[in-house]
Order: C-alpha cells, then structure tokens, then sequence
C-alpha cells in the first residue's frame, strides 16, 4: 500500500513541480505546462483521438499481440523440436548479448508506408524478446516435473499447456514486458519516420514547424500511454503469476 | 481415516476379496516385479560411473517390500528404474514377465523430492486431477478419488490451497494422495513419511495396509526408518554399498493384521529389527 502511494505520489509530485516551475517561462523552448495541457486538451481531447490516437494504440496492440502470440509458439518450437533448435540456437546466442531496442533500427529501416508495414515491424522488432525468454523458460523446467508428468503418462498436449507453458510463464512474462516495451518504441518511431498519422507523426510534425507546446503535448500523452499500458500489463501479470509471486514470497519469508 | 472403495471398480472389489485371504496369491509363479542382476551407470564413456552393478529380487502381487540402505547407495536411482524414467544399463527389470521400457501404466510413483514434484501453479485438488484427465472419468468418480484420497491423508480441508502453502509434511501427503487417487495396481513410494510427524507416521504407514489390502495393490516403499520396514513389510530388502547390492532379504513373520502398538512388541518385531540393523551397521 505504501509503495503504491509512493508510486503513484512521486509522478503527481514532479507534475506539480513542472506546474509551477514553468509558470512564468518565456523560454519558446519550455512552454509553460499550462499551455501545454491547453493544447493537449485541444488536440488529443478530441479532435485527433480517433484519427491518431485510436490508430497508434491499435498498431501498438496488434504488432504486440502478434508478437506475443508468435514468440512463444516460435519458442515452444524451438525448444522442443531439436532441428529447429539447431538453427535458432546461433541466432539466440547472437541475440542475446544485443539489447533489444538495439535492434530497432533494423526494423524501422524495413518500414515501408501503410499500416501494415508498421504493424508488422512492431510485431517483428517485439518478437524475440518474448522468443528468447520462452526457450530459456522452457529450458529451465526441472527434470523433477517432467518425470512427474512421465509417470502418470500424461500425453504430449498436456505436457506443453499444463506443465511447460505454466512452468515457463514467470520468464515468458519478463519477455512480454521487454517485448512490450520495445513495441512501444517502434510504434512511435515507425509514426515518425513513415507516416502522417498517428501520434508519434503528429508530435515530429510539431517539433519541426516549431509548434513547441504541440510538441510537449505529444510526449505528454506519449507518456501518459506508455505507463498506462505498463500499469494494464502488471495487473495481467499480478493475475496470471499470482501463484508464483506468492511462492515468492513464501520462500522469501521463510 | 479411510479409503472407501468405489463402487464401480468391480475388478478391485474381486481382487480385494481374494487378499483378504493372504494365502491365495493370484499368480505364485510370476512375480509382479522381476529384477534380475538389474545396473544403472549414469554418464557415458570416461564419466561414467555405475551407481547399481548386479541386483536380483522380486515383489508379489500384493505384497508390501520394503527396500533400507545406506544414503547414496542407489535406492532413488533403482526407483526410477522400475518405473521406467531411466533405462537400465544391463540385466533387466520387468511388470508381469514384461520388460519395463517406459513408464508402466500400472504404476504410480511418490518422488523423494516431493515439494519439487508437485505443481506449485495448481491447488491441491488440481494437483490430483491432472494426471486423472487424460482418463476421462465420469465427473463424479473424478471427484470421489480425490475426494477419498484427500480424506485418507488428513487432507480435506486443504484442497482449496497452493502446495507452497503448506508445511513440508503435508506436501508430502498430497504427493501420496496424488499417487492414491490414480488408483495404480503398483505404488512405489520414495522415503514418503521422511517428513510428517510421528502420529501421521503411523497413520499413513497404517493406510498403506489397508490399501493393500483393499485394493491388492503391490507396493515397495523405500526407508530409511527400519522400524517402519519391519512393521511394513512382507519381506525387506537390505541394500549395502558401494556399489549397490543386496545383502540379504529378510522375510518378515509378523502376524496380519499389524497394529502400531502390539506388532511393535512383539519379540518377534524386535528380533527381526534386530537383524536388519545388525546387516546395515556391519555390512557384510
Ligand atoms: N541423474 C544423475 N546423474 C548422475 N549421477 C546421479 C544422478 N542421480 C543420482 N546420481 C548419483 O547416484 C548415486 C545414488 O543416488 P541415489 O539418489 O539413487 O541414492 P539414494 O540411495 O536414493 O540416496 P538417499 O537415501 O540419500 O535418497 C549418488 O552418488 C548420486 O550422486
Ligand atoms: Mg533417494
């Protein structure tokens, strides 16, 4: 309960900060946040919200989606069916010393014009993350269960959904939320770089016909989605590993 | 503390009716379980190492073996053996004349590690029912084994929690009511009373009999305990080390039915314990 107050308490407190800070700045630069928040009202609160809005936080979950959906299959695949493995495994080992929003420009140089290239360098970029985690999580599944699952002759579909998937799903999560984190990052850049619409175009846009509270306004509400997704995400994740944070916590408290 | 039988089992009902007259064996000549110069080497080539190099005994239908030895001598190895986890390395192991190849599905297993062998993402009760899926039974047998297994370990009222949730005494009972409610005809059982206290103790070592007797189930439990051996089992193997062979087989005559407080002393029970003691502390 604390830690939640002091969460929620230390962005409001900046805020505030900011508030009154800027007040009187005459800086073009650094609007004051009053005139920022005017124009975020202007802008996103409503007029752009379907056109842009809407638009970014479909892309955004959809390439998310897809890359989660696609990086656990792949990595279930990968982990499991030894052929594969062979050819993964160099790409994984390459991979994994790289840090994920590394590879970003990769992907915003495939992005081509039209949503559908945006969505799928979203879902590309996002990919494998989740990929890696899935094999390693898999990886580390003890002999102990899988001999378990053997004795009571449990068959091959049961394995992979009741023991695999929810053995592996505390490291599956800590790759979504990378994951999710990197879609983020390509959403927006994909916005700037190759297209006209959505929010990430509309704030570049601003940045360079020196519409600076456009600009603040955009990052703003930049911000504003990026923790809302993040707060979704834990809420999620709180739901399904609920039994792992609790052993967690048993064995810490033991 | 019970195990009620179902009703609709009418195979277990005839077999129960034959152990309780302990003479009639249904088959004398084949035993259950045939090992025979049984070894186990973990590794290969240069590692290797062999852990099990020349066992030999056997196990009855419906008898309760009992199987002591020193710590590290093999017994955990030699379990997963018989129940189809590792390949023997040479001689051979069989159910019923049949080679073991893979997990027999006859057979249940309690692990030694018990907290490591149960799903800490299922509760209790789920942790029961999911190697009972598979057989698709009717929703209310389904309930009924879990429910009756449940009961027999002490564990009713726990069904609801997660195993991490408990003491180590009771992970390990659920780990016992998982094997009970897969009603196996084989119940191998890896030092299972290791951690629950003494009164439990001789609860679970009493529902042991009784489930051999209720239900003909052969079972071979692996102890530490040697009281717990002799007050068991129909015969008692002795392992010595290194590596592991059997020292002796000593059947036990003590009369049926056992109970925690006469058994135990009888001079009969206190010669026989002598005689494993006296094998595993001067092994011969
Ligand atoms: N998977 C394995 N790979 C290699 N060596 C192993 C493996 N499992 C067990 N061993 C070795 O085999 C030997 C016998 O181990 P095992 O667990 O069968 O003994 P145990 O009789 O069950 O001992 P305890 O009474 O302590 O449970 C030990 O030396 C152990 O190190
Ligand atoms: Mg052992």
């Amino acid at each position: 309960m604390r830690n939640w107050l002091i969460g929620a308490g230390a962005p409001v407190l900046l805020l505030v900060a900011w508030w009154f800070l800027s007040e009187s700045s005459l800086d073009p630069f650094f609007p004051p946040l009053r005139t920022i928040v005017g124009r975020f009202q202007e802008l996103w609160l409503f007029e752009h919200f379907q056109s842009d809005v809407l638009l970014s936080l479909g892309n955004l979950f959809l390439g998310f989606a897809i890359a989660a959906f696609a990086g656990i299959a792949i990595g279930f695949v990968t982990a499991l069916v030894p052929p594969v493995r062979w050819m993964v495994d160099p790409l994984i080992h390459f991979l994994r010393g790289i840090p994920p929003v590394a590879l970003v420009p990769i992907f915003i140089s495939l992005i081509g014009f039209g949503t559908q290239m945006r969505v799928t360098s979203i879902a590309l970029a996002a990919l494998f993350p989740t990929m890696i985690a899935t094999v390693d999580g898999i990886r580390g599944v003890g002999n102990d269960l899988m001999d378990v699952a053997r004795v009571y002759r449990l068959t091959r579909r049961e394995r992979v959904l009741n023991i695999l998937l929810p053995a592996a799903a505390p490291q599956i999560f800590s790759g979504l939320q990378v994951s999710l984190q990197v879609a983020f990052i390509v959403m927006i850049a994909s916005e700037m770089l190759g297209s006209s619409q959505g929010i990430g175009a509309m704030t570049l846009l601003a940045q360079q016909s020196f519409m600076t509270a456009d600009m603040w306004a955009g990052i703003l509400l930049l911000g504003v989605i990026g923790f809302l997704v993040n707060v979704l995400f834990s809420l999620l994740r709180r739901k399904v590993l609920s039994w792992y944070i609790g052993s967690r916590r048993m064995a810490r408290a033991a | 503390m019970s195990i009620r039988q179902a009703p609709s089992l009418s195979t277990r009902n005839r077999k129960s009716a034959m152990a309780q007259q302990p003479e009639t064996r249904i088959n004398a000549t084949t035993p259950r379980l045939d090992v025979a110069h049984l070894a186990k080497s973990y590794g290969s080539g240069e590692k290797s190492h062999a852990v099990i190099e020349d066992l030999t005994f056997t196990v009855d239908a419906g008898e309760v073996v009992c199987i002591v030895g020193p710590s590290g001598v093999g017994k955990t190895t030699l379990l997963k053996c018989l129940a189809g986890l590792h390949p023997a390395s040479s001689g051979r192991a069989a159910i019923d004349g049949r080679p073991i190849s893979g997990p027999p599905r006859e057979m249940a297993l309690v692990f030694q590690d018990y907290n490591r062998s149960l799903m800490p993402w299922l509760t209790v009760r789920k942790n029961l029912v999911l190697p009972l899926r598979h057989l698709k039974l009717p929703a209310a047998e389904l309930k009924e084994r879990c429910d009756s297994a449940l009961a027999a370990v002490g564990l009713s009222h726990a069904d609801n929690q997660y195993s991490w949730q408990l003491s180590g005494g009771m992970q390990q009972r659920v780990a016992i009511a998982r094997a009970l409610a897969y009603r196996p005809e084989i119940l191998i059982m890896d030092e299972p009373f290791a951690s629950v206290d003494a009164q439990t103790r001789f609860d679970l070592e009493d529902l042991c009999l009784k489930i051999r007797k209720d239900f003909n189930m052969t079972i071979l439990v692996v102890t530490h305990d040697i009281d717990e051996a002799v007050y068991l089992a129909d015969r008692v193997v002795v392992l010595g080390s290194k590596p592991a062979r059997v020292l002796k087989i000593v059947g036990v005559d003590l009369p049926a039915p056992r109970d925690q407080i006469t058994t135990r002393s009888l001079p009969e029970f206190a010669r026989q314990r002598t005689e494993v003691l006296s094998l595993i502390k001067r092994p011969v």
